[in-house]
């Protein structure tokens, strides 16, 4: 068998023991879906008005507010989850099991690959249950084609794998599960400070650059662009450029953290 | 330690059988803590090898070194005939390792876990399937292979754990304590497993602070002390290490116990127990002399033993033990 194919075997191997995991014990996913659902339902029927009043100039409706919120309420869905992915690493290299597969002659980087292809799997559920909610409560896409929600099922999975590797690593060098849900935070705060909830415009100017220059922003406006037709400019680039960054460089600091030797 | 006496000869292999471990020199530090210091290993193929300390001698980090988990600091060694450090790979793919702590899935069944294995040595399927039947049945795992392995006892769970090791057919096995913290019945179990392991022609490297343990199982053992090999050969050999054994001397009646401890001033006393030990070895002469002094203090012991020295004795010699009992001790020093 081929180096190739072999790591591909180990790590589909990997694979659905995490995928077991997830659907032995859903708790962990489930509870981190509630976050982003109580989020949506309570910015929408509770804050709605006052909300809906601030963009587009005033004279919104409710239904527009929940356009504008929901490509954020999605992003941050894909935060929460891969907090998830942070303590399950975390909690599994305490476990005396990857001690073992580290002694076994398996493809080497299969334990993380599984990992990271269990968690973008269980961001993309997360986000279809979370989209259904949304749905249910009167979302629905503007012109949006068949390119463009292809596009935005792309880029939604392009997110949850730049976040997760970036989770992973948070995983990694935490010492327990609880230190790695607390270092895995700032991926559910970071959208809370973008352009998920209100327009970066109608922030105090000294937030500004805050909500600017961080990866969520970009990559919101450019899923509100593709499924509300609103202009998307420069922010899909960004956006792809900040995932593409931030994988690669969560990547080799996973790696290098799964290398070190361990205690 | 001459290395002539092998414990498991073979017909057809020559003088030396081919070495299943061998190491020289392993050294490893934490920071300024130097765990091992300079440690030569040779383990014929088909033997049972025990690494004997104390907590902290370097017992699990010597384990951890061979089967790639660690890399030594200096020293170099090969297990299975390749290298550590230029085959890691096909050093793993030759060994099985039950850690100390048991390297099992706690969230998933004991079959999954069985079955990961399985995966993990790319057999197909259906073999798969039969090699975890067959191994869950033979230790006894049948019945609980539906349940999360996080519910089974601690012997369940050391038995899945060396089960699961079985999987690969490994041909050099690393058990790193496996009886810590089980109970009676479930080490005897162990220990069966150990010796059919044997039987099948596996190199069993273990590692234990039992000297019963190692007396039971292992063809040769190294007593490990402070980062350094302190003795290694065959338990007999080990013994005669030690000169001398002690005779004890029982008594019931506490005023016999305190004229004879007064009498027998160079024995070890036992106030609990009413038992006085000396150091001798048995000979003749020296339970004659014994039973002079013995006599001339007019007292009569209930019950009169003589010990010969066994692998205790050894291991408090070699490793000088703070926390000895009282007799070892004694008969010792």
């Amino acid at each position: 068998m081929s180096s190739l194919s072999l790591a591909a075997r180990d790590a589909s191997t990997m694979l659905r023991r995490n995928l077991l995991h997830a659907r032995r014990y859903p708790s962990l996913t489930l509870n981190l879906l509630l976050t982003p659902v109580m989020l949506l339902l309570l910015f929408v029927y509770i804050f709605g008005d006052v909300m809906s009043a601030g963009i587009s100039g005033g004279g919104a409706g409710r239904s527009e507010y929940l356009a504008y919120l929901v490509p954020g309420i999605l992003m941050l869905t894909i935060g929460g989850t891969t907090i998830g992915s942070a303590v399950s690493v975390s909690t599994d290299m305490n476990e005396g099991i990857v001690a073992r597969f580290r002694t076994m002659a398996i493809h080497r980087g299969s334990v993380l690959i599984g990992h990271v292809a269990g968690s973008v799997l269980q961001c993309v559920m997360s986000v279809v249950l979370v989209g259904a909610v949304a749905v249910a409560i009167g979302f629905r896409s503007v012109d949006a084609t068949a390119l463009d929600w292809l596009l935005a099922v792309g880029l939604l999975t392009l997110v949850s794998l730049a976040l997760t590797w970036i989770a992973v690593g948070m995983g990694l060098s935490s010492p327990n599960a609880e230190a790695a849900g607390n270092n895995a935070l700032p991926l559910m705060i970071l959208p809370l400070l973008s352009s998920a909830f209100v327009p970066v415009d109608a922030m105090p100017g000294w937030f500004r650059p805050i909500a600017e220059y961080q990866p969520f922003t970009p990559a919101i406006e450019t899923l509100r662009g593709l499924l509300l037709g609103t202009e998307i400019g420069d922010n899909a680039w960004l956006a792809v450029g900040w995932c593409l960054a931030l994988a690669v460089l969560g990547y080799f600091w996973s790696r290098s953290l799964f290398d070190r030797e361990p205690k | 330690m001459p290395s002539s006496v092998m414990p498991t000869p073979r017909k057809n292999d020559g003088p030396r059988p081919p070495a299943a471990v061998s190491a020289l020199g392993l050294r490893k530090s934490y920071g300024d803590k130097t765990v091992l210091d300079g440690i030569d290993l040779h383990i014929p193929a088909g033997s049972v090898f025990a690494l004997l300390g104390p907590n902290g001698a370097g017992k699990t980090t010597t384990v951890k070194i061979l089967s790639t988990l660690v890399t030594a600091d200096a020293g170099q060694a090969q297990v299975a005939g390749h290298d550590l450090t230029t085959a890691p790979q096909a050093v793993r793919a030759a060994i099985g390792v039950t850690g100390q702590f048991s390297a099992v899935d706690g969230l998933i069944t004991g079959e999954e876990n069985m079955l990961l294995m399985a995966d993990l040595h790319h057999l197909p399927r259906r073999e798969g399937k039969r090699v975890a039947a067959e191994l869950l049945e033979r230790f006894g795992l049948t019945e609980a292979a539906k349940k999360p392995a996080a519910t089974y006892s601690g012997g369940m769970k050391r038995r899945l754990d060396i089960a699961m090791t079985l999987v690969g057919d490994p041909r050099i096995i690393f058990l790193d304590e496996p009886t810590t913290g089980l109970d009676p019945r479930s080490r005897h179990t162990m220990w069966q497993i150990v010796r059919d392991l044997v039987s099948g022609g596996v190199t069993v490297f273990l590692t234990t602070q039992y000297l019963e343990e190692a007396d039971e199982l292992a063809d040769r053992i190294a007593v490990l002390n402070d980062g350094r090999i302190a003795a290694e050969g065959t338990a007999e050999e080990l013994k005669r290490l030690v000169p001398g054994g002690h005779i004890r001397l029982r008594f019931t009646d506490p005023a016999a116990y305190r004229r004879a401890a007064s009498a027998l001033i160079d024995a070890a006393r036992d106030d609990e127990s009413l038992t006085l030990q000396l150091a001798g070895d048995g000979s003749q002469r020296a339970l004659r002399h014994l039973l002079d002094r013995l006599d001339s203090a007019g007292v009569e012991a209930s019950e009169l033993t003589v010990h010969t020295p066994d692998l205790d004795d050894v291991f408090f010699a070699l490793t000088g033990g703070a926390d000895v009992p009282a007799h070892s001790e004694e008969t010792v020093r």
